[in-house]
């Protein structure tokens, strides 16, 4: 049986929702953009324009979450399908955004450059159990207004796995669409296998920025999935207990399902979230808290509940550096994410309440992932009955190290770690150098960008990307972008 | 030659009977039999250990390599008695007096047959004099000795006196493992090589006889 996770019992998932239905009703959200207020109005949404608040009626709430789809999937830049995001599936991508990375080589947290953003994609290639890339760091070395759209432009054309990302402005939008559509070829082919998914972020309280608002109508109309991201701050932006988090967080997510739903009735949208427990004495939103994992898991089932695909940032540390805080905080985030099933985990490779990257820790997470995915599969019965003959076999043989029965389930049945994850005898360990948890990470992180191979984006395709990214930068007042495909 | 490479691909998908198989085809093309020896089976036998060693592949595929190994060198064996047998050296082994646990020696066992050394296995629970007649007899290079149980170490050291007491040092080594078993217990006792684990002892071996 796959083993499963449960927080909250039907009941109390039944009064959240009911309350956060309420919420909405009587207290309302904030919408900072005039055209999706006008949008919300048009659909009989009441709406104060004065304050801004529109007041969200239950069937709104009811349409939104019937038309949204129950599940989608995502396809590399080849068009191959990578991820099913529905039922309790899990798929991990590296924590997103990034402004600083811990360099491997001179163990310095620093401000974000081209040259990260590349090695970033170029490792996450390499990982099988990290599924998708993310725009996991912002480079510091282009003008503000490309940061976004070019660390897309970087994974796309260094990593052929599908892209967690996000616009930090309107008008980024347009040209981030632009990038997916060349890879696919068209809008239609990009409708019909999805590349990326857009981060569209509420701000707690119950309310919504113009820029993050209008991103989400924008890529419901692309037909581009978006993940919902609310942060309720347990103590602060938030009620104190989780279930009050709980339903703040519901509140917000259901707001962001009607915008979009509203804007393109059918729009693929994750039930996501970047909650977090606020830490009362250091003024910090711990992603390791073991709360903020709770609350995360307990949204998730909300989601299901509803039977929307789940998304959560879950698996990330707070620790400055790769030791054994990140380990415990990281391996606790992504074990509970696997046995709860959320669809899309977010975290992998963050340090420092999401905002440092560091290389050598996305191998160390790539290896927890597989843990915890195999832990996911549960345990089942392979050719194991009727097993006395295995047995006479043990026997008979003095072992079984190379039975058939060793051979076909060795690898199914075993997730291997390796070769952070340290299993040679002292002796060994000794011989092979005597290397702690982060060189033998280093050492992973300098072979898989050794041999790194580009992905296969045909040549009149990675010329348009440049162009577009080149008129991009050009409007940001850049002249010339650091690194362009040659 | 296609024929070499393909013996020694069948090494290293594990497959004993193909590797049988392209040793007589290749025999049959005209390749000389220490040829197919040399650049086919133990070509894919080190291709076999490099990526054990680099943890790319399990214990298993190393044994069934052995195996594959075996099947084509038996067949080789009668075509090159000439020119003397394709060993590496004879290597005595065996568990340790008063100890019962034989399956870390029996996988050194495998091991060194399949990397072509010729294997006396004297058992589990061998007393001391035992180990040092074999080898007088049976003319080995190397013994080797295993322990599962720190009770049943120090009969390794008797073995390695007796070895010195018989003025046999110079023509035959000794080498020790097992779980207890360390680099610094291999000095102390006098034993030439410690083997970390069954790879390694098979590494070690070759070492001491190519010393």
């Amino acid at each position: 049986m796959r083993p499963l996770l449960r927080l909250l019992e039907d009941d109390l998932v039944g009064r959240i929702l009911a309350e956060a239905r309420d919420v909405l009703l009587r207290v309302g959200v904030e919408v900072h953009n005039p055209r999706v207020l006008a949008l919300l109005a048009d659909h009989g949404a009441k709406v104060d324009r004065a304050s801004s608040r529109a007041f969200l009626r239950g069937d709104l709430i009811d349409r939104a979450v019937a038309s949204a789809p129950k599940g989608f999937r995502l396809h590399d830049v080849e068009g191959r399908e990578t991820h099913d995001l529905s039922g309790r599936k899990v798929h991990f991508t590296p924590g997103s955004a990034a402004i600083r990375v811990l360099d491997g080589r001179t163990g310095e947290s620093r401000k974000p450059a081209t040259a990260d953003c590349i090695e970033h994609a170029k490792v996450v290639a390499a990982l099988p159990h990290i599924h998708a890339a993310a725009t996991a760091i912002v480079p510091s070395d282009v003008a503000e207004g490309i940061s976004d759209s070019y660390r897309l432009y970087l994974s796309l054309l260094h990593c052929r796995k599908p892209v967690v990302t996000g616009a930090f402005s309107i008008e980024s939008f347009a040209v981030m669409r632009d990038l997916l559509v060349a890879v696919r070829g068209s809008g239609s082919a990009l409708a019909e296998r999805p590349l990326a998914v857009f981060s569209c972020c509420p701000t707690s309280p119950l309310r919504w920025s113009e820029v993050t608002s209008q991103n989400l109508v924008d890529c419901a109309r692309a037909s581009i999935p978006t993940e919902l991201i609310s942060m309720p701050l347990s103590g602060f932006m938030a009620p104190v207990t989780l279930v009050g988090t709980l339903v703040q967080h519901t509140a917000e997510t259901l707001s962001g399902y009607v915008i979009a739903q509203l804007a393109s009735p059918g729009a693929p949208v994750l039930y996501g979230g970047s909650p977090a427990a606020f830490d009362l004495r250091f003024e910090t939103t711990p992603m390791g808290a073991v709360e903020t994992q709770m609350i995360d898991c307990a949204y998730h089932e909300i989601g299901k509940s509803l039977g929307l695909p789940t998304q959560a940032y879950i698996g990330l540390s707070d620790s400055k550096r790769l030791d054994a805080q990140a380990g415990l905080e990281s391996s606790m985030g992504a074990t509970l994410a696997a046995l709860a099933g959320i669809n899309s985990v977010s975290g992998p490779g963050m340090l420092d309440f999401e905002s440092c990257q560091s290389l050598e820790k996305l191998v160390v997470d790539h290896e927890i992932c597989g843990f915890a995915l195999r832990l996911a599969r549960g345990i089942e019965p392979r050719d194991d009955f009727p097993a006395a003959p295995l047995f006479e076999e043990l026997l008979r043989e003095g072992h079984l190290l190379v039975a058939k029965h060793t051979r076909r389930h060795l690898r199914a049945e075993h997730c291997v770690p390796g070769p952070a994850i340290d299993r040679a005898n002292l002796s060994r360990w000794r011989e092979e150098g005597a290397l702690s948890l982060g060189e033998r990470a280093s050492r992973e992180v300098e072979k898989h960008i050794r041999a790194w191979t580009p992905p296969p984006l045909a040549a009149e395709v990675r010329r348009e990307m440049t162009r577009l990214m080149e008129a991009e930068a050009r409007r940001a007042g850049m002249g010339r972008l650091p690194w362009r495909d040659e | 030659m296609d024929l070499l490479r393909e013996i020694a691909s069948s090494l290293e998908t594990g497959d004993d009977e193909r590797a049988a198989e392209r040793t007589r085809a290749a025999l049959a093309a005209g390749v000389a039999p220490r040829v197919v020896l040399d650049e086919g089976l133990v070509r894919g036998m080190e291709a076999v250990g490099a990526r054990f060693k680099a943890h790319e592949i399990f214990l298993p595929d190393v044994l069934l390599a052995a195996k594959a190994m075996i099947a084509g060198v038996e067949i080789l064996k009668p075509l090159l008695e000439g020119e003397g047998m394709p060993s590496r050296g004879k290597v005595v082994i065996g568990t340790v007096k008063g100890d019962l646990h034989d399956i870390g020696k029996n996988l050194v066992g495998v091991l060194l047959r399949g990397a072509g050394f010729d294997v006396v296995d004297l058992g589990r629970d061998v007393p001391p004099e035992r180990f040092v007649e074999a080898a007088e007899r049976e003319g080995a290079r190397v013994i080797g000795m295993s322990a599962l149980l720190t009770t049943t170490m120090p009969a390794m050291a008797r073995v390695v006196g007796l070895v010195r007491e018989r003025g046999l040092g110079g023509s035959v080594r000794t080498i020790v493992g097992g779980a207890p078993v360390s680099a610094d217990f291999a000095r102390e006792i006098g034993a030439d090589d410690y083997g970390y684990d069954a790879a390694n002892a098979v590494e070690r071996v070759a070492a001491l006889v190519a010393r």
